[in-house]
């Protein structure tokens, strides 16, 4: 027998007082909420989204009420507007998208055996602008200020200040807020799956949930900043009076369509992916069995991921668009289901080969795809274009996208509540109301939603808060009504269940006695996260490793301690998860939040056109992001740390390998779509005006170009700073940075000159070249901002030729930012004037 | 031949030549579309069979093939005995290759589907 140092009781026990006292969460009636521990974090996030879904389930049943009987007159015209729009708005925004990040925040650091994500911090900033923005948007309905355009909001009605009021604004600002926080969650999950992976879990180990919720994550980077992109042209619309979607200027309402669809369609994606993630880790626990074809799941991933990007137009179809690109679309939205397909099957075949355990769980699964299986073979009607030129905003889509939306969505989630609800809490939600629970849910769903679909095709359209008696659907409305209470019934059934947990009796540990990681937890939570790191070698460990368990809670693998008292985890590297350094993580602290609130004060205001105090809380949000940003990436006390076993890892490191190199590179990825949405609408409007830009002043091909080299100027000083820092020549690597903010400030002022002459409201052409510069000159400004940061930095010590992540981040940026003013500056520096 | 072979299994592979079929379907799906829009708008017309369509297609199937029999060839790399799904080199090789193959039979179809419409149809009304 092997005398190892943890075998010693006393040891193991010193062990973990130490972290129990590290981990410990602030107390206080105020400081609890300063805690970033993801575990908490997580499930204040699913609680928020979970009372946002309750709330705009609320309003969908006041308009089912209203729409019981025909000519009904319970709420007015105005108010149902406002009610579908903030229930879809809610439903999608609030309620479906946070939820998954919400529940990756809660699951993800357990399945990875981390002891936290990499950047617990940014995901209370992200909690915090999520509740603060949700409860703004959702909360103008009691001010009759709700917005009433429908979820997509389309121009010209939204944007005529004179047919809508406030709403529109709240509808925008709100939710560009909470888009801002939902990239945030993206890059934490997205380098949460990368780098911090547990030693020994290659890519072909990682169990299928992470892949799910990478795949998900760069599909949100993809997908949400063109819709922040629109988000801007139609403030820079409302606000500043600026054409873009305003036809008898040039501008187009198409535009928004585009822009809104490429963020709209793989938004239903996003929210169905992460669905099957559960079933994904919950069908192998019941069959008792690895599951079936691997590399195949996650060829749907990926691939279903890449094809939804191309199905956008297919919401479009009836906007007049050449019919040739809109077989492009319908052939991409027919090859989506491919994948889909495969993921089903995959499923079914696990459980054919396996020794089903018919529980609660696999009752939602199995109920939830027959329900979303349904609206797929709708969808593929309504993905035909000559079937969908007549189904075309009625009912019938209502049908469809409400058969998707709770098969894919909202029952699954209640299927992985079931499942991982002792994870969290320790305690089994009860089996019995569980089940009553579901077939309530599942007759109310097809009794609500089913006849739909011939409403629908009797004619009547969808969002209108009344119709006729004489169309003779009364009784399929009356139907769907009461298919909506009774569906209403099931989750108040549902919730008594959560009500009633407390005061059940503790379930064992890894009740369900699934092999993946996460079910390490114990029933009495501890804020540590996991006791020790293990080495994996297998996809499901607690199965096959032996002993694994007890290897764990025995700190027997790696990082069994908090000598130094602080939090600490493995990072890894991405293809093979070989350890490579250990890093500090943020710890409890009010910035996050005040962050927040600032920034969400940059929103608000805006809204109330309170721009002098919005500016002031801009200049606010800056301060506390630097405040906060100076305590990061510090040079530890000692290089290296030893994490168990003989291996000794630094605490340091920079670029690629480290986390906050891949947060700026993703953070930088999602800006750079975001850009290219701008562009494109540059290259729309070209395409659909043969006299774009003749007849205006342009910026002319000068101060562009001067523009551009400034740019350029100062991105090759950042580079050249890096390189010589990095070789210890500090003093002119300063030098260099103090040069590139000059030459980038100065690179502002050729930008904006310009655009002298140039006057945005007059047409779509001045406007959308001010939108183009403008957001260039803004990134230089930022740019300068990082380079004095860097310099402050490099004086304070806190940067050395050695320890120089922050001058690896920046220039990061400045890459994007060269990109960014190559592509704008040439664009409306040469493009008209090619005379094309 | 046998040269080939051992060179494609000596290539490394990574995350990103995972995603190189489905995009280069995302390029070819981008270039179509596009292609067709500009035509339309700024031609009114959308010649049957244009040229750099065929070319385009033909390049961006060349591409997928080329990854996809890569990918083949490293997904046979010799190892251990199936089901190849423990820990080791060679086995998470076998994976990103597997899962690439099958992203190249996936790519191939939907662009097939793509191209199918422009012998169909020919016109932008
Ligand atoms: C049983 C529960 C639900 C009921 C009774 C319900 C009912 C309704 C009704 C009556 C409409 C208005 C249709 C129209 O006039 O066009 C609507 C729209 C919508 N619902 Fe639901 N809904 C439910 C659940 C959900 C869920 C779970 C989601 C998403 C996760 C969702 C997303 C939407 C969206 C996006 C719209 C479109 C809003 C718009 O047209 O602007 N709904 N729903
Ligand atoms: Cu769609």
């Amino acid at each position: 027998m092997s005398l190892h140092t943890q075998d010693d009781p006393e040891l193991r026990k010193a062990q973990e007082e130490r972290l129990r006292e590290v981990w410990k969460p602030p107390s206080g009636w105020f400081f609890r909420w300063t805690d970033v521990n993801n575990n908490r974090i997580g499930v204040w996030y699913t609680l928020t989204a979970f009372g946002f879904m309750l709330f705009a389930g609320v309003l969908a049943l006041i308009m089912r009420t209203q729409l019981a009987v025909p000519e009904n007159d319970l709420v007015s015209a105005n108010t149902f507007n406002q009610l579908f729009t903030l229930h879809g708005s809610m439903m999608m925004f609030l309620f479906a998208v946070p939820m998954f990040e919400a529940v990756s925040i809660i699951l993800l650091p357990q399945l990875l055996g981390a002891r936290d994500l990499p950047f617990p911090r940014l995901s209370a900033f992200g909690y915090w602008s999520f509740l603060l923005g949700g409860v703004f948007v959702g909360g103008s309905i009691f001010f009759n200020a709700a917005p009433d355009g429908g979820w997509f909001m389309y121009p010209p009605l939204t944007t005529r200040t004179d047919l809508s009021g406030l709403g529109a604004d709240i509808w925008m600002l709100g939710l560009s807020f909470i888009e801002v926080s939902s990239v945030a969650a993206a890059v934490e999950l997205i380098v949460g799956v990368l780098k911090c992976r547990p030693p020994g879990m290659r890519l072909n180990l990682m169990p299928l949930y992470a892949w799910y919720i990478l795949v998900v994550a760069v599909m949100i980077l993809f997908a949400f900043p063109p819709l922040i992109a629109g988000d801007l042209l139609f403030e820079m619309e409302r606000l500043l009076g600026w054409p873009f979607f305003d036809a008898a200027k040039g501008g187009d309402p198409l535009l928004w369509q585009h822009l809104f669809w490429i963020f709209g369609h793989p938004e239903v994606y996003i929210v169905f992916l992460p669905s099957i993630a559960l079933f994904a880790m919950l069908i192998p626990t019941f069959a008792q069995r690895h599951l079936l074809g691997y590399p195949w799941i996650v060829l749907a991933a990926v691939g279903t991921a890449f094809l939804s990007f191309g199905l956008w137009v297919h919401h479009m179809f009836a906007t007049g668009l050449p019919k040739i690109s809109l077989a492009f679309f319908s052939a991409a939205s027919e090859a989506v289901a491919i994948p889909t397909g495969v993921q089903i099957f995959a499923f079914i075949a696990t459980l054919w080969a396996g020794k089903v355990k018919w529980s609660t769980p696999l009752l939602y699964a199995s109920g939830s795809l027959a329900v979303f299986v349904i609206g797929g073979l709708t969808g593929v009607m309504v993905a035909i274009a000559p079937f969908d030129w007549q189904a075309h905003d009625t009912y019938f889509v209502v049908a469809h996208l409400h058969y998707v939306l709770i098969g894919g969505t909202l029952l699954p989630l209640f299927g992985g509540l079931y499942y991982y609800w002792p994870l969290i809490t320790g305690k089994k939600l009860s089996d019995r109301l569980g089940r009553i629970a579901f077939w309530i849910m599942f007759v109310g769903v097809n009794l609500t939603f089913f006849p739909m679909h011939l409403s629908g095709l009797e004619g009547m359209p969808r969002r209108v808060f009344t119709y006729p008696a004489d169309l003779n659907i009364g009784w399929l409305n009356l139907a769907s009504t009461l298919g909506s209470y009774l569906f209403a019934t099931g989750v108040a059934v549902l919730v008594v269940d959560l009500a009633l947990s407390p005061t059940r009796k503790k379930a064992a540990r890894n009740p369900w006695n699934a092999g993946t990681l996460e079910w390490l937890a114990l029933p009495e939570d501890e804020d540590w996260g996991i006791r020790s790191v293990p080495l994996i070698e297998s996809r499901y460990p607690i199965w096959d490793q032996p002993g694994f368990v007890a290897k764990v809670d025995e700190g027997r693998f790696f990082l069994p301690d908090a000598e130094e008292g602080r939090r600490e985890t493995i990072i890894t590297s991405v293809l093979d998860a070989k350890p490579v350094s250990v890093i500090r993580l943020g710890t409890p602290s009010v910035k996050p939040m005040m962050t927040a609130v600032a920034l969400g004060a940059v929103f608000i205001l805006t809204t109330y056109h309170l721009y002098l105090l919005a500016a002031l809380s801009g200049v606010a949000t800056l301060a506390c992001v630097l405040w906060w940003l100076w305590d990061t990436a510090e040079i530890p006390e000692k290089p290296e740390k030893g994490i168990g076993h003989g291996i000794d890892l630094p605490l340091y490191i920079s670029g690629p390998a480290a986390p906050g190199w891949w947060a700026m590179f993703i953070t930088m990825m999602a800006d750079a779509t975001a850009f290219s949405g701008l562009v494109f609408g540059y290259y729309f409007y070209w395409t659909i005006h043969p006299d774009f830009g003749a007849g205006f002043d342009r910026p002319g091909v000068y101060w562009p170009m001067v523009a551009l080299a400034l740019s350029l100027a100062s991105w090759a000083t950042t580079v050249a700073a890096r390189e010589l820092n990095a070789r210890a020549q500090v003093l002119p690597a300063r030098m260099l940075l103090i040069a590139g903010a000059v030459l980038a400030g100065i690179s502002i002022f050729a930008g904006l000159r310009g655009l002298s002459g140039l006057d945005p409201k007059a047409n779509v052409y001045p406007a959308i070249v001010y939108v183009l510069v403008i957001w260039t000159v803004a990134h230089a400004a930022v740019g300068v901002v990082m380079q004095l940061y860097t310099l402050a930095r490099s004086f304070a010590g806190r940067m050395t030729p050695t320890h120089d992540a922050d001058l690896r981040n920046i220039t990061v940026y400045q890459h994007f930012f060269a990109l960014t003013a190559l592509v704008a500056y040439l664009t409306i520096g040469l493009f008209p004037e090619a005379g094309l | 031949m046998r040269r080939l072979v051992k060179r494609a299994r000596s290539l490394r592979v990574t995350l990103w030549t995972l995603i190189v079929p489905p995009t280069t379907w995302a390029v070819h799906f981008l270039f179509s579309y596009l292609w067709a829009a500009v035509s339309c708008a700024k031609l009114g017309e959308w010649a049957r069979f244009p040229t750099a369509f065929a070319i385009g297609t033909v390049i961006a199937l060349l591409v997928i093939v080329a990854a996809g029999l890569i990918a083949w060839q490293q997904a046979r790399t010799p190892g251990e005995p199936a089901p190849h799904d423990s820990g080791t080199d060679v086995d998470r090789l076998r994976f990103i290759a597997y899962s690439t193959l099958l992203l190249s039979g996936l790519s191939f179809i939907a662009v097939v589907f793509t191209a199918a419409p422009v012998i169909v149809l020919s016109d932008c009304r």
